[in-house]
């Protein structure tokens, strides 16, 4: 009962995703002229790189551990740090260095002089993903751009993650995780529900605090406030 | 060119190996050409199943390595001309199977007979992502369980993202077979329904085989099913399957083994 209690004080805890946009450098043999090509850029853009995320893309250079660190020591001098690196094996990377990224997409990078701020991200379009087959056990659904509808069943142990709403047609066993970039406006229907995890936003509700005499039935879950409403619709 | 079947299941214990030998036997006492091959390297049972164990000379890692060619390893069964087997290697691990080795043997076996049936391991480590590699089509064992049927879901999950047929964009086929059923349990609410069993996994239904001692006595004999008690309950059951697969349009029914003073008397003489 003591412990019951406790965890209903306290206000859950809360995951959320957020990307960022990240300069990549990417070196290229020999990394000495290479460097001293990034010295007459900098010279022409002061302060270009300063608070700026930069990205080591090592995939064009065959450098070992130290050679790596002596990369990152180089570019600190000229105040660039390094947030992260890729295109290389993790092995490589010992404790010290940038951990390893992975799954980077190209981005437009408009010319930016040093005075310009930065510009406001180009308006996306509106989109949406539709899976056609049921979400098997052990898969995971992650997409951040928009609303997610799946026509079949979500299994036990799968995962649907999305930027915007979630719509379920089949029954819903598994998680679904809705507004998962701060979109609190976002909801989760399904046709019926045995899920294991609903959330919006980061905040979520398991099997558990359920009301039993929901499961099985045709549900939406919303946010009203903190609080992560699932109410019937049949 | 034959067809490539994974019997797989991820859950252990579900009946993949007793439905590998049934379906291979049923196929070939049909007169069609099957071989079955157990991927379980390192904790080989199929041997067993089929009573062959003191045959075996050469297996799957020796063929999958080059070290023999696949007629030296192909071990004829003794009751049906048509069945072989391909066992697996009981001291290696499935480390020793490479993906080449196993593409090399499929396309081999595949030009050879009608059927080939790959008998997968448990789980979803290489043993069983090899086994279902190149196959043509699936058949997911599952006993009707909450466990065993979300593992069959997990593992068709990955019958249609890591084959060479789901790769290449083409749908794979598959078939459910529900074993160890028991309908008195199945009436008390015990075990799942089918109806529930195949709204979670919806895939077609191959059949369902009941819980029998029948296959236990096969299994302690070294023999299919499907050879030994021809008229079990079981047996039926595997036939029937088996002419489903091969494309046969047959009711679904779930044979029983009626206890009369008749079947008492014969059933033990069939044992």
């Amino acid at each position: 009962m003591a412990m019951s209690s406790v965890a209903q004080q306290r206000s859950p805890m809360r995951f959320r995703g957020r990307s960022y946009m990240a300069f990549a450098l990417t070196p290229e043999p020999p990394i000495v002229d290479w460097l001293a090509e990034l010295d007459d850029w900098i010279r022409s853009s002061a302060g270009f790189f300063v608070g700026r995320p930069v990205v080591l893309d090592l995939a064009g250079v065959t450098l070992t551990s130290p050679a790596i660190a002596h990369l990152i020591a180089e570019l600190g001098t000229r105040n660039i740090r390094i947030m992260g690196i890729e295109g290389i094996e993790a092995d490589k990377l010992g404790p010290g260095l940038p951990p390893l990224l992975k799954g980077g997409r190209a981005a437009t990078v408009e010319a930016v002089d040093s005075a310009s701020a930065t510009k406001p991200a180009a308006r996306k379009e509106p989109s949406s993903l539709l899976l056609e087959a049921p979400v098997r056990s052990g898969q995971s659904v992650f997409f951040p751009d928009g609303d997610v509808t799946v026509l079949g069943s979500v299994g036990s142990g799968a995962e649907v993650i999305a930027g915007g709403s979630i719509h379920i047609y089949g029954t819903l066993r598994g998680r679904a995780m809705a507004g998962m970039s701060g979109n609190r406006a976002a909801r989760i229907f399904c046709s019926k529900i045995e899920a294991e995890l609903l959330a919006i936003d980061g905040f979520y509700r398991t099997a558990e605090d359920l009301d039993s005499a929901l499961r099985g039935r045709l549900v939406q879950a919303w946010l009203n406030g903190e609080v992560l409403m699932v109410t019937a619709m049949d | 060119m034959g067809k490539v079947i994974v019997v797989t299941s991820g859950k252990g214990g579900v009946g993949k190996t007793t439905s590998t030998a049934a379906l291979g036997a049923a196929l070939a006492r049909a007169g069609e050409n099957v071989v079955v091959v157990d991927f379980d390297v390192g904790l080989r049972n199929l041997d067993l199943v089929m009573g062959a164990e003191r045959r075996v000379v050469y297996d799957l890692i020796n063929v999958v390595q080059g070290v023999v060619k696949l007629p030296q390893a192909l071990i004829r069964d003794k009751r049906i001309e048509t069945l072989f087997l391909l066992p697996a290697s009981q001291t290696r691990d499935k480390d020793a199977l490479t993906e080449d080795g196993v593409g090399r043997v499929i396309a081999e076996l595949r030009t050879k007979f009608d059927w080939v049936i790959c008998d997968s391991p448990a789980g979803i480590e290489r043993g069983a992502t090899l086994a279902m590699r190149f196959a043509d089509a699936a058949v997911i064992v599952a006993n009707s369980e909450v466990s065993s049927v979300r593992d069959s879901d997990r593992i068709i999950g990955l019958l249609d993202s890591k084959t060479v047929k789901a790769e290449r964009g083409e749908r794979m086929e598959k078939h459910l077979l529900i074993t160890r059923f028991d309908s008195a349990r199945a009436a008390r609410g015990e075990m799942l329904a089918i109806e529930d069993v195949l709204e979670i996994l919806s895939v077609p239904l191959l059949g369902i085989i009941p819980e029998s001692e029948a296959v236990l006595r096969a299994s302690n004999l070294g023999t299919p099913v499907t050879i030994c008690s021809s008229d079990s309950a079981p047996a039926r059951a595997y036939t029937a399957a088996a002419r489903r697969l091969a494309g046969e349009d047959i009711e679904m029914t779930i044979p029983t083994d009626k206890k009369g003073f008749f079947n008492k008397l014969f059933g033990r003489r069939a044992a």
